[in-house]
Formats: C-alpha cells, structure tokens, sequence
C-alpha cells in the first residue's frame, strides 16, 4: 500500500505545531497503524529526520495509552484502540491525517502525545472506594446481585484512553468519569463514599477544563470499550441524589 | 437547564393545544383567549394565570440561556486548538444544531411576541387595527394569510422540533432519568414523539389558514 | 574463584538465604511476620521508599505503604500507573478459598505450584504465596474488583490451566485489568492523601548504592530529559519482566529490563534468567514488520484441535479443503491422553518441531536457522473449532469464546467461525528475575525486589494464573511485612545529592546518554532490538542446546560490539526522545540476553519451560537432573562485559531443599 500521512508536528508544549505530509510505499495491510508510524520513523530516523512522537504500550487494546485522531475519528474508523486499527481498514492510496486529542484539559507534549494526568487527578479526588489493605471482610460477606455486579464490570472496562473527549465535540471527560461513577457505584462496598465521591469527582473535572455534557453522543460511539452512553445519567441520577447518599 | 426546558416543553405543549382551537372557529377561539385572562378569578386577580406564567418562563428563559451559553464558552474554551479534520460518528442533526437553533428559536420568540402580544401590528391590508385588537381568531388568521409569515413560522417550529428532540431526551440523561439501553431508547422514542407532535400541532393552525381550510 | 567453565563463567560461593524460615511449613509465614520489627507509626512519616513500577506489585505496594504512613515516591515509565502491563493479564487469580468444596486447601495450591514450578521453587515462599491467596480475594472484593459472579451473588470461580479444581477468580476476560485498576486507585487515594508522589514518565536509569546500601535511583523526566536524583531509605524494584529481550513477545512494548539490569550490575545476583515461559496460543507473526505479539487464552485448547497438513505440499492450500487423512493432529497422536491439552511448553515444543518440519501454516516469513543460512518458513499451526462447532453449535462457542474470536478477527482480518485459527506459541512471561531471599530483599542490602521482576516463587515454570497472585501477594502483604524489619533500623545515615557515589551514578547516566546522541552511527534501535529478539528467539527459546547457545554468546557479543560502534539515535536530551529511550533499554537487553544464554548453557537439565535438547527421554521428553541441579542459579555480575570472555559473570549456587514435597518426573502421556 502506498498513503499519504498529514501528521501533526509539535516540538514541545509551547511550540507552535503544524501539519507535515510523508509519503510511505510498501505496507501490508496486516500491519497495524502503529507498526505503519513505526516503519515510517524507521525510514525519518535513516533520512535522519526526527521520529514522530506517539504513545503506545500494551498494543493489545488494554492499557489505553495509544490514541490518535486518524482522519477525524478518535482511534480511526473501526471501534477499537489505535494499536488495534490494522491497515486493511484503509485502502491503497488514502490520505490520511494523524492528530492528536485535542483538548485543552489534555495538553500536547510533544507531536502526537497528549498529557492525560486530568484523568488521574479525578480519580484520586474520589475514584477509588476506601479500603485499607488487610482491612478486607471475607469475600463472600457481601453477595452482589449479578446484574449490578455485570453493569459494574462493563462500565470498569473503561481503559482511560481519553477518546470520548477526544470525540466529544465539548470536549467533556463525562464518559470517562460516568463509567467510574458507574461501576463503583453499583457495588455494594461503593455505597459508603457514594455522594462523596460524584460531588468531588465532579468538581474536579470541571476544575481540570473539561467542557460539559451535552449528550451529543459521539464519545459512546468513539469508545473502545463500547462503554453505553447511560453511565452519563447514572453520573446524573448519583449527582442529584448525592445528598440522600450523604446522609 | 433540563428543568427549564422541561418546562419550556410543557407550556409549548399547552400552547400548542389552544392553538388548535383555532380549527374550531373565531368563537371558540377568542372565548378561550379570553378565558386565559380570567382564569382562576377571583382567587387570582384578572390576568393573573398568565403573568405567573409569563414570569415563570421569563425566569426559565434567563436560566436556559445562561446555562446554554456557559456550556458554549466551556466547550470553547476545552479545545482552544480545533481538528484539522473532524468527522461526527453517530452525531444527530438535533444534537448539532442545538446552540444555533437555540439562538433561532429565542429569536422567533422576540418575534413572536411583538407579533401577536406586544405591538400586534396589523400587517394584511385586508383587515383593520381594529378587528386585530379585537379577535385574538382574526389577528392570528389574518397574519396566517401572508406567506411569509407562515414561512417564518414553519422554520421557527423546525427548529423548535429539533430542539424538542434532542433537548427531552438530553434532558432525560441530565436528570438520570435514562440509566440503561432500554431507558434510554424509551427517552429517545419519547422525546422524538413529542418533537414531531409540536411541529404538526403547531403547523395545523397556520397552514389550514394559509391553504384556505379555515373559513373567513 | 574457580576457573572459567565453558570459558564464559565462574562459579562462586554457595549463597544462603538469610532470611529463610524455618520449621513447620505452615506456620513460617506467620512466624515471620511475628519476628518482624515494628516502626513506630510517628517514625514512618521519617521514613521514605522510592518504588519502581506501577503494575500489581509496585501499586499495591506503594498503596499499602502509603496508608501505612511511610513517604512513598512511586515511579512509572507510561503516562499514568494505570498503563502497567499487568493490566493485559487475560484468565484470572488463584486463590484457595475453596468456594467449591471441591477439595481445594492451601496446600493443594501450594503443591500444585510447586509441581507447576518443576520443583525448582522455594517450598517456603510458595506455600506463603498459596496462604496469601485467600487475602487478595477479600481485599480485591473490597475495593470493588467487578470479579464475576453466580445468580445468587456470590464469586464465580474456574477451573484453569490443568488443574483439577476449581480455584480461578475472573473479571470475564480482563482480570488483570480489573486488579491493576483496584490496586491502581488505591495508589490515586494515596496520592490524594499525600503519602504517595507519583512520577509519571520518569525512567530509572540508575541505582544509588553508598556504603553497601540502596540509597536511591536516578531518573530521567522522559518530557523534559532531566536527569533527576531521589534518595530514599529503601527502593522497591517491581519493574516486571524481561520477555522482551526477544523483542516478539506478549509484553508491552516498552516493557524492559533496564532497572532491573542496572541494579544487577550494582551488585544485585540475577536469578535464573533462562527461565522462560513461552505460550503456545499466541496469534502467529504476519510480517517482519511486527511489533509485537498478542496472546489467546489458552482455554481455547478445551475445545479446539490442532493440526497441520501431513504433507508439507498442502501447507498454502485452504484448510477447509483438506480432508481428514491429510490433516495430522499431531498433539493428540503424540500424546493420546492428554492431547490438545498437555502443558504449555510441550504444546509449544510440538508447534515449533511441526514448523520446522515445514509443515506450518500460514505467510512465509524469512528467517535465520540456526546453521546461519536465511530460508522462509511458516510459523503457525492450525486450531481448528469446526468439530466444536459441529457438535456444540456455534450459539455455544460464541458464548464462551466470543470475546477470543473477535480478538483474533480483529487481528488478522480472518473470520475464525469459518476458517482454522492459525496460533504460533509466543515468549510470555519471566520466571527468573533479581535474586530475592523470603523477604524480598536482594543481594543489596535495601533493595527489594516485587512481582515478576524477582526470580522467587515460579520456579522453572509459572502456572495459570498465578502471576496475578503473586505480583498482588508480594504488594499487598509480603513486602509490607518484610520492609519493615529493614526500616526498622532506622535512623539511616542522612546523605546528600553530592555524596560521591551519587554523582558516580549520575555521571554514569548522563555519559551514556551524550554517548547515544553523539554516536553518529547508521543503524536505528529497532533493527539490533529484532537482530538480538531472533537471535535469542532461535537459541534460547523453545529449545536449547548447547552448540546453539554458544553459537549465540558469539553472535550476541558481536552484535553488542556493533550497536556501540554503529547506534543511531537523533534528536536531543532535552526533549521527548523515544528513540534515546529505546537505545538504553536494548543496550540492556543485549548484555541480559548474554546471561540468559550463559544461564541456560550451564543448566544442562530441560525443566519446566527450559528444553535442553541434550536432556530429554528416549520420546523426546524432558528430562530433569535433580542431582545436579536443584538449586537457583544466582549470578553476580563480572564486570563490563566483552567479546574475550572478560568480566565473567560469577554462579552462586543457592540449594533447593525439599522438605514437604517429594520430588517427581512429570509425564503427559
């Protein structure tokens, strides 16, 4: 296959960024679309041009660390994880564009990698239930209904790879922190930090510059995980009856 | 935002319902106009029902937009930097036009209201000021007449449909109303019938006149 | 010191354990912990621990340290702890709860895994880690781990990889996830509280040694290229695996060995490094351009029949057109009773024999042999499921391999529902790793070492589901329980960024660096990372022999030389630098890949997931010498290693004493 690449490229944090375009020949359409940027660097780094910069780790789907705006769509145009976009789903030919999410909350550190501490910084204002180690009851003390604990699994599936507000024309992080509401919430150990937990969660997205929700839609439709849009109004619901949970 | 839009829906669903006494004659119609005006005396003074809810819905205007406008600001503000290529997956057209449609829709009620309650401005030379002022039936019928206005309104209640469809259903999630597929595809099914409900029960009136449906 | 044996090694001392328990198995945990100091609540706010690594030891360290009230600084290569590959961990966690009644105990666990580990384990460590098990569950369940769950409410367990009880706690197929997340958001909850700091993309490229004693560690801030110094009165090392030394294997692609590495060169004995596990149900390579390689659970083999073409001619033909007499399954005719199902090394033996044979399946990929001559082989068998199918429907296989079927689709662009899956066994997991004694510290006195980065508890072949165990055992209640016999000897001696062996440890790191970036060579990173991942891939992998692997000290050394000479690495310090990063970490791998084959030449034994060629029954079996080698080989490292055999490293011999389980040959027949 032979493409046309428009990738961004951006020094650092305070550099002005802008397009490049990379002619590259010869991939096979088994590849993946990272194993195309890495042979694409391969043939920058012989010409003795810088790389271009992107993260990826696990390149299995699960650790979340890829993401890339691939022509417009967060991860490209099939419902996975970038690592897991294979070259078959572009044609011989194609121009594609490589950006990467753009959010103020997500700042670009360098080219195509993007800082995505926000979304440690709302869990740890709440994304967690208490649990000292060693202060564990018995597993079995606490039976869990299987629907709540199978919602709270699908909703814990989330990978924190931040395409939902890079989808999100609000650039919103709700899908992200609903999918935690969600599944903690379910859970019978998560009643306890329950009204707590929305309150804080809530207050520091908004704090970290992230747009709000206006249920658009399209960061379920981005979302690797096919995390549902309704984790939104479980956040919502959990929102507005976060004083009931408190007392 | 979702509360005062709720309560946009329900008035506009009530408004929606007086209007079609329009198809049952000028008699009817400046009877229930008139009845608005006294409704609940003498427990409430003459006019009362209708300046609660003129002030109730003054109020909800203020909120909705203030709400609308801060959450455009913040979505500016949470990507300074644009795409240079952006593609909607699943985005509906309601959904993407909710700002400006909104815009439109505040618009047309700044029209609306100097049209048929401020000013009441006689604009079909077939008809007197004073036949306006005096039948609420002929003021309407007599605007209905005028193609352009009937446009106007036509565009002014897609924009209120589109509106209605995403804005219910978008009000269903706010309010954690909608907190699973089913419920969701209920809300959205809801919010979609009650869109299309307004279009038509709103266009019935003006585009009976219009076409000549209506007698006088 | 002896001599050099094979011209390559010395041996040393015997090296004892000075932490090992003693007495009654059961109790010497227990004991331990008893033994153990205290530090006094209002002392371990002076108390500080650096930790390297965020997977499930490393976070569920850092969390239980920091709720315990030490000052924790934790470190992270990736964007945030929650990336660790721990996270990509598929099947689920042992644990001896006996939910079942099926006759599981603590016991059972702690043979099983002992027999698993090929007896070449620690019975005190494994039966602690079986003892553990049941604490991971409750303490998961309490943070709110989504563990599956029956209709009635309570935990759902599997039985898994071979074993005859029911003993396997999952979150579907993403435990690893599910666990990483738990013991990621304690961690947050730490950092929230102030107890924890975080580094985020910060790289140990050093450790601080002063007086004999870990100090601390130099890191480089991977955004700014700041070369950073953090002192501390104890570091954890919980830096994972090594896998990727091969450069193909199921570990993320930045898993490296660098902390590791250079902890050993500062002293730190490297236990068994030729201890690898190699799983058999991986999806095959689709070019020489892979990155990397991803592995299906091996609960597919319950159900799915491999096979290849007897004829190496029908090989590039469509497998449905083969029929029956022309298709060998070659597992269920070697090995009639266990057939698709015998243990992960043989499985993986029996792919590579057919492959070689040239009956794989598959693209042809141009590869090496270990006679130097370049030839195009396929690497793959098939795993078939249309009997399954035939005889379960294929409502039923959705059902239970949905989730594996749509990976592989994902992946190879083939619909597994109608054609055979083609698998090709994969490098998994590291059971070797830093040398640890029963507490967890390492031959550095203040360095301990965590998860899959320490040799301890696997022995020479790790089972189902237990590195999730002991990777949360070492977090949550192992290491917290030995540390602090060590903090407890505190105050430690207050030492400054100038002290002399910090600025030696600092120099050393910023002169590799400048070396990288002023090196002018023509050959990028990548290319000697696959030179040396197919190197060792042919002679340290699958199958070893000694003419093999000293074929492949030559050829390591010589390809070390060149990446010296030759490396290319653009860019600056100064800056996100991916390729620099890449130059350290292969600089690593290509003197750990050296040890690995020394390691794996000394052991002239096959055991658990290391195949001598030279040491196997008359049907090609492996064969055990527990005579001669029942012990772990720690090696000391010898110096800058080089092409004339200096630097030798040095063996140290630490028994291996059977005092509970008696010691037997396996057999699958």
């Amino acid at each position: 296959m032979r493409l046309t690449l428009k990738i961004w490229r951006q020094a650092n944090a305070s550099a002005k960024g802008s397009m490049h375009t990379y002619e590259i020949d010869g991939i096979s359409p088994e590849e993946s679309f990272l194993e195309m940027l890495d042979e694409l660097n391969e043939q920058l780094t012989a010409k003795g041009e810088d790389p271009v910069a992107f993260d990826s780790d696990c390149r299995e789907g699960i650790c979340g660390m890829c993401g890339l705006m691939i022509s417009g769509q967060a991860h490209g145009p099939e419902v996975t994880t970038t690592c897991q976009l294979h070259m078959r789903s572009f044609n011989d030919g194609d121009t594609i564009t490589v950006e990467p999410w753009r959010a103020d909350a997500f700042p670009v550190v360098k080219d195509l990698v993007v800082d995505r501490s926000a979304f440690d910084r709302i869990i740890q204002s709440g994304g967690f239930i208490s649990a000292n180690t060693g202060s564990a009851p018995e597993a079995h003390s606490t039976p869990v209904p299987k629907p709540k604990a199978d919602r709270a699994f699908d909703a814990a599936t989330c990978i924190g790879c931040g395409a939902c507000v890079a989808a999100c024309p609000n650039a919103s992080g709700m899908l992200f922190m609903g999918a935690k509401i969600t599944h903690l919430g379910e859970l019978p150990q998560g009643q306890a930090e329950r009204g707590s937990r929305v309150r804080a969660m809530v207050a520091t997205h908004d704090g970290e510059g992230f747009g709000g929700c206006t249920n658009i839609g399209e960061c379920a439709a981005a979302c690797p995980k096919e995390i549902p849009l309704d984790v939104i109004s479980q956040l919502n619901n959990d929102l507005r009856n976060s004083g009931k949970y408190l007392r | 935002m979702a509360v005062t839009g709720v309560i946009f829906v329900l008035f506009v669903l009530a408004h929606m319902y007086g209007n079609l006494k329009l198809l049952s004659g000028q008699l009817a119609f400046d009877e229930y106009a008139h009845h608005l005006r006294v409704f609940g005396e003498p427990m409430l003074p003459k006019m009362g029902l209708l300046w609660i809810m003129r002030i109730v819905l003054l109020v909800s205007v203020v909120i909705h937009a203030y709400a609308a406008f801060t959450l455009w600001g913040r979505a500016n503000n949470a990507r300074s930097t644009r795409y240079a290529v952006h593609k909607m997956a699943q985005a509906s057209l309601s959904s993407r036009f909710m700002r400006w449609g909104g815009v439109t829709i505040l618009l047309f009620v700044i029209f609306h209201l100097i049209h048929f309650t401020i000013v009441k401005p006689n604009i079909n030379a077939d008809y007197t000021q004073a036949q306006i002022d005096a039948s609420p039936y002929i003021m309407a019928t007599a605007s209905f007449k005028i193609w352009w206005v009937v446009l106007i309104y036509v565009l002014a209640m897609i924009a209120l449909g589109m509106h209605i469809n995403h804005g219910l259903w978008s009000a269903t999630q706010t309010l954690g109303w909608a907190n699973s597929p089913s419920a969701r595809a209920t809300a959205k099914g809801i919010a979609l019938i009650v869109a299309a409900l307004t279009v038509v029960g709103f266009l019935i009136p003006p585009l009976a006149v219009a076409f000549g449906l209506i007698a006088k | 010191m002896t001599e050099l044996i094979h011209g390559l090694y010395t041996e040393g001392e015997a090296l004892v354990d000075p932490s090992a328990p003693t007495g009654p198995i059961e109790t010497r945990w227990e004991r331990t912990k008893d033994a153990n100091r205290l530090v006094n609540p209002a002392n371990r706010r002076k108390l500080s621990v650096i930790i390297v690594g965020t997977g499930l030891a490393g976070g569920a360290a850092g969390a239980t340290l920091g709720e315990a009230g030490y000052q924790v600084k934790s470190f992270c290569y990736q964007d945030s702890p929650r990336r660790a590959h721990s996270i990509a961990a598929q099947g689920g966690i042992n644990a001896a709860k006996n939910y079942k009644a099926d006759g599981d105990s603590i016991h059972r666990l702690f043979y099983d895994t002992v027999k698993g580990g090929d007896y070449r384990s620690r019975e005190s460590n494994v039966h602690r880690l079986a003892e553990e098990s049941v604490n991971i569950i409750d303490q998961c369940v309490a943070q709110g781990v989504p563990f599956a769950r029956e209709y009635g409410g309570l935990l759902d367990n599997r039985s898994f990889g071979g074993v005859q009880v029911s003993r396997t706690f999952y979150a579907r197929g993403q435990t690893g996830q599910q666990l990483l997340i738990g013991a990621y958001q304690a961690l947050e909850r730490q950092i929230a509280a102030g107890t924890v700091e975080m580094f985020t993309r910060h790289e140990m490229l050093e450790l601080v040694v002063v007086d004999g004693k870990a100090r601390g560690i130099i890191v480089r801030d991977m955004v700014t290229g700041e070369i950073e110094t953090h002192l501390a009165d104890a570091v954890v090392l919980a830096t994972g695996g090594y896998g990727n030394v091969f450069f193909l294997s199921t570990n993320a692609v930045g898993s490296n060995v660098t902390a590791t590495w250079r902890a050993h060169r500062k002293g730190a004995y490297f236990g068994n490094p030729c201890y690898t596990q190699i799983h058999p149900t991986c999806i095959p390579q689709h070019g020489d351009k892979q990155s990397k390689l991803t592995l299906m659970s091996e609960s597919l083999r319950n159900d799915g029949r491999i096979w290849v073409p007897k004829d190496a001619a029908d090989c590039d033909k469509d497998p449905r057109t083969l029929p029956e007499e022309a298709r060998d399954y070659y597992l269920e005719r070697i090995y009639p009773s266990f057939g698709n199902l015998v243990p992960r090394d043989i499985a993986s033996r029996q792919a590579k024999n057919m492959c070689d044979d040239g009956r794989g399946v598959g693209p042809s990929i141009s590869e090496v042999g270990p006679d130097g001559v370049t030839r195009d082989v396929r690497r793959g068998v098939y795993l078939d499921f249309a009997d399954a199918i035939k005889r379960l429907g294929r409502p039923a296989i959705e059902e239970k391999y949905g989730n594996l079927f749509d990976m592989y689709a994902r992946i190879t662009g083939e619909n597994p529902y109608e054609t055979p899956m083609r698998i090709y066994p994969a490098v998994h997991y590291t059971m070797g790793g830093l040398w640890v004694g029963y507490d967890l510290q390492s031959t550095i006195p203040g360095m301990f070492v965590a998860g899959e980065a320490n040799f301890s508890d696997h022995g020479a072949n790790r089972l189902g589901a237990s590195a999730l165990m002991q990777g949360l055992a070492d977090g949550y209640f192992v290491l917290p329980n030995t540390i602090r016999e060590y903090l407890a000897d505190a105050p430690f001696e207050k030492i400054s960024e100038d002290h002399p062996a910090v600025v030696e440890a600092r120099t050393s790191v910023e002169e590799r660096i400048n070396y990288f970036l002023n090196s002018n060579g023509n050959r990028t990173v990548d290319s000697y990372h696959r030179e040396l991942g197919s190197i060792m891939w042919e002679y340290c992998g699958m199958e070893r022999t000694e003419e093999g692997l000293k074929l492949a000290i030559d050829k390591i050394r010589a390809l070390r030389a060149d990446f010296w000479t030759n490396v290319k690495v653009l860019g600056k310090n100064e800056e996100l630098n991916q390729a620099l990063e890449r130059a350290g970490r292969v600089a690593d791998f290509l003197e750990l890949g050296e040890l690995m084959c020394i390691d794996a030449l000394h052991r002239r034994e096959s055991c658990g997931g290391h195949f001598r060629a030279e040491s196997q029954t008359e049907d090609g079996e492996a064969l055990r010498h527990d005579d001669e080698f029942a012990y772990v080989g720690a090696w000391e490292f010898g110096g800058q290693p080089g092409p004339n055999g200096m630097g030798a490293p040095v063996l140290h011999k630490e028994d291996l004493v059977y005092e509970f389980i008696e010691m037997k040959q396996r057999s699958y027949k």
